[in-house]
């Protein structure tokens, strides 16, 4: 039976990996993803964790650990946010490279500077061509399922490769919520065992892990790289049917929310999408055709379905939480708008930017988004192709 | 005593065939090193001369387990694998009685500098882990930067001796001490052609329970600017001159394993080494006599620690 429990976004991750028990867990405390160092470590020093708990003195140290750790042979897994992403960074890419099924749980933050510890997309974004998986979630309950889905998809044979999920800081790593808890045993058996590949520790080997690649093979090495994160899609779509099938909560590349019928959409990602929910449902009864569509996966990004759902609309707004100085618009838009172009007709797409550093984002912020769209769907006219949301300027 | 006629039946762990520099000294300490436990074992190398002189690919010199997977990290990996084989061990995935030794290593570059952070987290933390830094007093692999083991006076490609600049103008940083200070169960200093002597520290630290610390100098004829066949003369003087005294510290206690019956002249260890030629011009003669005068104040306090 599994049991409704009351637990902040850190906690439900903190409870996946008791419920995962991974083999060694090895992370570093940084506001907003302390509380999920902090609660395994308590786990362990209570005995309902066996598997190793290293504490090490950075978040390059702790992304190095679980490199050693996944090349040794077993499951492994790590939180961070922010800065400790940042500081990590260059090993994101050696996890990646060396094919390394590691399981990261990040309370998104924004980067510094100025320093700020609230809730934004900055740092995973930063991260989204370090060749990791990155899984998004709107609310506690989808950072709890997606973690423990994260190990299936990591560690699948065809994938092999690391995968990041992401809940905004303190805005889902701090809010509290009911959450449902499946049996310890059932999520045991949903991951099931870890298949090693070319363990360190099978010393009968005596392999050579991480060798030096000149013109010669660096460019096979990483082509073939590749292949864990393009086999990634079909493994996503498995196990959230799969999940979904045993807990009654099915996941996909993303969501829509009544696109049926839709003229214009918003496209927003993480724990804004609830909040535009909420506006949806109230420009829907003033008679506004629009529609949700909340990614849930970012890489792979699935541009082909993500691409047919928002086809046949008139106008689009990506809305994004992080912004990529001097690029054609902030990351969700450059691939969503890019994702459409061979379509003909395709929407106007438009990007806004919004929630930096923490700032809310309203029902009304969203209202005002649908109005824009209104209009572009009404003229066929952008005038505005790139803006900031609940900004001051 | 290990005998080395012995010790050469034993199967190497690192094989011919890598690309390292005539007369360097790495494979010297590791046909040693390596040679001190019979246990399987993994190695975590950072990156530097020996990870990139060994494993070419598709070609590995390595009949050891071995991973590598950045420069300052070593510590931490080995840390990692280390962490692994514990929990697998206690999960029954790896019979109890099988026992695997794990070592961690990297040069100067990698160790005194820019991996100091993650050495002294693992050896903080307790990992049961060896780590052994070849100190070649240089960024040896990139061409010969300075780094913090780079002695006083010597010219390093980032430390140049030029009219204005006697070379490097810092002292070396005393790593063996740092590490002491973490009170891990064992520390040493060592030299490759002392390999008696290498080989029980280097037994000694595979051995202990806990962390233990290997520092061993490391001859470098390509970034110290000498004649490749005096290397083995050339760290013998090293030992003679004070200037790498041998030493362990076991347990917190210290113990001197050799005392040259007459203490040389560092002269004699500056002047066959093309990267300290410019410290006989006269406007650099303080150098030579604040280089003797820290080798003395050294000496002494080593000889007070070891007699406590």
């Amino acid at each position: 039976m599994s049991t409704l429990k009351t637990l902040n976004g850190n906690q439900t991750i903190a409870e996946a990996v008791r419920q995962v028990d991974p083999d060694v867990m090895a992370a570093y405390p940084i506001t907003p993803s302390t509380a999920i160092v902090e609660t395994i470590a308590k786990f362990k020093a209570d005995g309902l964790i066996s598997g190793e708990f290293v504490c090490p003195e950075s978040e390059h140290s702790a992304m190095s650990v679980c490199i050693g750790a996944a090349s040794a042979g077993g499951r492994v897994m790590t939180a961070t946010a922010s800065q400790g992403l940042a500081l990590m960074w260059e090993m994101l890419f050696i996890a990646a490279g060396l094919r390394l099924p590691i399981v990261a749980g990040i309370a998104n933050r924004a980067l510094s500077a100025p320093i700020n510890i609230h809730g934004d997309h900055s740092d995973t974004m930063g991260a989204r061509d370090s060749g990791w998986i990155q899984i998004y979630s709107e609310n506690c309950q989808e950072a709890y399922d997606n973690f423990i889905q994260a190990f299936r998809i990591a560690e699948h044979l065809d994938v092999r490769t690391p995968v990041l999920v992401g809940l905004d800081g303190f805005i889902i790593s701090h809010s509290m919520e009911v959450i449902q808890v499946e049996e310890d045993e059932k999520i045991k058996e949903f991951v099931g065992e870890y298949q090693p590949v070319y363990p360190l520790l099978d010393t009968s080997r005596k392999i050579t892990v991480g060798p030096l690649d000149f013109t010669d093979y660096y460019f096979e090495h990483k082509r073939s790289q590749m292949e864990g994160i393009e086999n990634a899609p079909g493994v996503i779509q498995q196990v959230g049917k799969e999940y979904g099938e045993k807990f009654g909560r099915p996941y996909g590349f993303f969501e829509e929310y009544r696109m049926e019928d839709a003229e214009t959409c918003i496209v927003v990602m993480s724990s804004a999408a609830g909040t535009c929910k909420d506006a949806i449902d109230e420009l829907r009864n003033e008679g506004k055709k629009i529609g949700l569509l909340k990614p849930r996966i970012f890489r792979p990004f699935p541009d082909k379905e993500i691409a047919e759902a928002l086809k046949g609309l008139k106008a689009v707004a990506v809305l994004d939480r992080s912004t990529c100085p001097g690029a054609f618009g902030a990351p969700l838009f450059t691939e969503v708008r890019n994702a459409l172009y061979d379509y003909d007709p395709r929407p106007k797409v438009v990007n806004y930017v919004y929630g930096l550093g923490g700032r809310d984002i309203m029902v009304e912020h969203f209202k005002e988004v649908a109005e824009k769209l209104d209009k572009i769907a009404e003229t066929g006219k952008v005038e505005e192709m790139y803006g900031y949301l609940n900004l001051r300027e | 005593m290990a005998k080395l006629k012995d010790l050469a039946k034993m199967e190497d762990r690192l094989v011919a065939g890598h690309g390292m520099c005539l007369g360097c000294g790495i494979p010297l300490i590791f046909k040693v090193v390596l040679r001190a436990t019979e246990d399987p074992l993994v190695i975590a190398n950072a990156t530097g001369c020996l990870e990139v002189c060994t494993t070419i690919f598709p070609r590995t010199a390595w009949n050891v387990t071995w991973v590598h997977s950045a420069f300052e990290n070593a510590a931490s990996t080995i840390a990692g694998v280390e962490a692994m084989y514990k929990a697998l061990k206690r999960r029954g995935k790896i019979p109890k009685d099988k026992t695997i030794k794990f070592l961690g290593t990297g040069g100067d570059g990698g160790t005194y500098d820019i991996g100091l952070q993650a050495l002294s987290g693992t050896m903080e933390r307790g990992h049961d882990v060896v780590y052994l830094c070849y100190d070649n007093n240089a960024y040896a692999n990139t061409g010969g930067q300075r780094s913090s083991a780079t002695p006083l006076g010597a010219s390093a490609t980032t430390s140049p001796a030029g009219t204005q600049s006697p070379g490097k103008l810092q002292w070396r940083k005393d790593l063996t001490k740092i590490l002491t200070a973490h009170n891990i169960p064992y520390v040493a200093q060592a030299s490759p052609t002392r390999w008696q002597d290498l080989y029980n520290k280097a037994k000694k630290a595979f051995e202990v329970e806990g962390p233990a610390f290997l520092n061993v100098l490391c001859l470098c004829p390509t970034e110290w600017k000498y004649e490749e066949s005096k290397g083995v003369e050339l760290a013998k003087i090293a030992v003679d001159t004070c200037v790498w005294p041998l030493y362990e510290v076991e347990n917190g206690k210290y113990k001197l394993n050799y005392k040259p019956k007459e203490k040389k002249s560092i002269l004699e260890w500056i002047k066959p080494q093309g990267r300290f030629r410019h410290l006989f011009r006269e406007e650099y003669a303080w150098v030579l006599e604040e280089f003797q005068k820290k080798v003395d104040e050294e000496w002494e306090e080593l000889q007070r620690l070891s007699s406590l």
